[in-house]
């Protein structure tokens, strides 16, 4: 199917991306790698590394706190945007009436550009004329403020994040549930089985190539977010929000680190590697069981 | 059954009110006059309906939104145009020719998609720096490509497979060149695919913020997120300014979705290779 003798008009068809990509990609990359591996006279250590890796275990490492936050971060967010996506698609699955307006509303958090997102929560929650406070004053409860709390502000950039990210996860299931054959249940109904055992036994199982394909790349967008923190908590309060990704641009931008901030550049690629790894094994396993 | 259909529409009505309630209390917001949002009475809806935060934003500072918008614009027109040019000719190239190093290549597409762009954000903005391009549109431009050319390329390279090798070989046999069959036979026979790159390009394009915060350094220059920022940040408060501009750049990212997906639920795009 392919043409086969021509190996050099595919190469001047490629030319032009490979170097616009060499230049913006690559050689940026292969840079970055470098500047963590420079000392401050740009000689070869492994200063910065050292620097990060060797205070991990003492009680002031920013490393480790930024490496723990990301991590929960990704997962908590992962783990609600799985439950409610999943929810939200099973409810719309069993409805005719209204299922198009619903599916519409549901899809705008995720269609409106995150940043216009993040900033409309931010003023949802202004200490003193948000719309939140306002309206806990309003029924006579003391007001809170949200962005003061290392904890409580994690559960509201979480809370924005979960917003955003919950209609992808919601539409991929839908899709899942419709190609799940009519007759499955038809059959199981038959057998008397319950809804409930028709769910663990038919949907769910079903289910299980494609959120495994959106459980991959939810989990790396959700790595990758820096919109939602940048805007709505800056990483603060005390850097008790701050992902690996926002940190990296605040030790390089704000307190103009570049050889520290590549060092986390490189921290960041080994975790894109491992879940590029990952996604490509579910990728392949999908394959192999046929679903697409 | 009936009984619980209800509690399935009580659900996702809630679900629904969630979702859009951030964006409709900013629209909202943006209908109210100052005196209104700064006050310590609670009122959902505008009391004074009034249109003053939309002129305010569009006129200040001699309408620098104006240029914030036409700089928007161009940078997401040139970055979906040369980024399209650049996939088209890759994604070609991957598809119809088998060669060494193809492998390699399709696979580096595929990893470089799941980059976050603050990995690429330090290098590539001393990289423009040293090149004088800090704060002009291809400095932009080149820092976009590198997210939008691997997502096109392999968007279009998956369509390319779908088109039957058979229509490119009789062009051939007409005497047709490979740029020939390329442009007139390819391209024309890959709409679809070309719409769906161009509508990713320009919307990431069009809502990307951070490359756009930390390259433009002059207000002349913004792009309309960068302009958002200047409303709401350590040292400015007008949540009623940002609110009006939010909603003006929200409209066309909506449009342009609905439209697109109007498009792809067009039985074409679901054709199988």
């Amino acid at each position: 199917m392919k043409y086969k003798g021509s190996a050099w008009i595919a190469w001047i068809f490629l030319l032009p991306s490979l170097l616009t990509i060499g230049l913006v990609l690559f050689y940026p990359l292969a840079k970055e790698i470098r500047y963590s591996f420079n000392d401050h006279h740009g000689q070869f250590s492994f200063q910065h590394y050292i620097e990060l890796f060797g205070s991990f275990f003492s009680s002031n490492s920013v490393f480790r706190d930024v490496i723990f936050q990301t991590i929960a971060w990704t997962v908590i967010n992962l783990f609600l945007q799985f439950t409610i996506g999943l929810i939200l698609a099973l409810l719309l699955n069993r409805i005719r009436k209204g299922r198009a307006i619903y599916q519409t509303l549901l899809m705008i958090p995720w269609v409106v550009p995150s940043f216009v997102g993040a900033y409309a929560w931010l003023w949802l929650f202004h200490d003193r004329f948000g719309f939140m406070n306002q309206a806990l004053h309003k029924i006579r409860l003391p007001i809170f403020h949200w962005l003061d709390n290392g904890t409580v502000t994690m559960l509201v950039v979480i809370m924005v994040n979960v917003w955003i990210g919950v209609p992808f996860m919601m539409m991929t299931f839908l899709g899942g549930l419709r190609s799940i054959p009519k007759s499955l249940y038809e059959a199981a109904r038959m057998e008397g089985a319950s809804p409930w055992q028709q769910l663990t036994n038919i949907t769910l199982p079903l289910l299980r190539p494609i959120a495994a394909t959106a459980t991959a790349l939810g989990m790396i967008w959700t790595f990758n977010m820096f919109n939602v923190i940048y805007i709505v908590s800056s990483g603060g309060p005390a850097n008790s929000t701050e992902t690996l990704v926002t940190y990296t641009y605040q030790e390089a931008f704000q307190n103009g680190n570049i050889g520290i901030a590549s060092t986390y550049g490189v921290v960041i690629l080994s975790f894109v590697i491992a879940f590029t790894l990952y996604y490509q094994r579910v990728w392949k396993a999908n394959q192999n069981e046929g679903m697409y | 059954m009936r009984k619980s259909n209800k509690w399935v529409h009580i659900l996702l009505g809630t679900a629904s009110f969630i979702s859009i309630f951030p964006i409709l209390w900013l629209l909202l917001t943006s209908f109210k006059p100052v005196s209104e949002i700064y006050s310590d009475t609670f009122r959902i809806l505008p009391k004074a309906f009034t249109l003053e935060n939309y002129v305010d934003v569009l006129t200040r500072s001699g309408g620098v939104f104006w240029t914030w918008l036409l700089n928007s614009i161009m940078i997401s027109l040139l970055t979906t145009v040369i980024g399209l040019i650049l996939s088209t000719t890759a994604a070609y190239a991957i598809s119809r020719f088998r060669f060494r190093g193809r492998k390699g290549i399709t696979m580096s597409f595929l990893f470089t998609q799941m980059f976050p762009g603050i990995l690429l954000i330090i290098p590539l903005y001393l990289m423009i720096d040293q090149l004088g391009l800090l704060n002009t549109y291809l400095g932009v431009v080149l820092a976009y490509l590198a997210i939008t050319v691997p997502f096109c390329v392999m968007v279009l390279k998956n369509f390319f497979d779908t088109i039957p090798i058979e229509i490119e070989e009789a062009a051939r046999m007409d005497g047709c060149s490979q740029l020939g069959i390329f442009w007139r036979m390819v391209l024309p026979h890959s709409l679809p695919g070309l719409a769906i790159a161009a509508f990713y390009s320009f919307l990431t394009t069009w809502n990307e913020f951070i490359i756009a915060v930390t390259f433009l350094k002059s207000d002349d220059m913004y792009t309309l997120p960068v302009g958002l920022q200047q409303f709401v940040n350590q040292f400015n408060t007008q949540y009623h300014l940002m609110a009006a501009a939010a909603i003006i750049i929200t409209v066309p990212t909506l449009l342009l979705f609905f439209f697109a997906q109007r498009l792809m639920s067009n039985r074409y795009f679901y054709k199988k290779g």
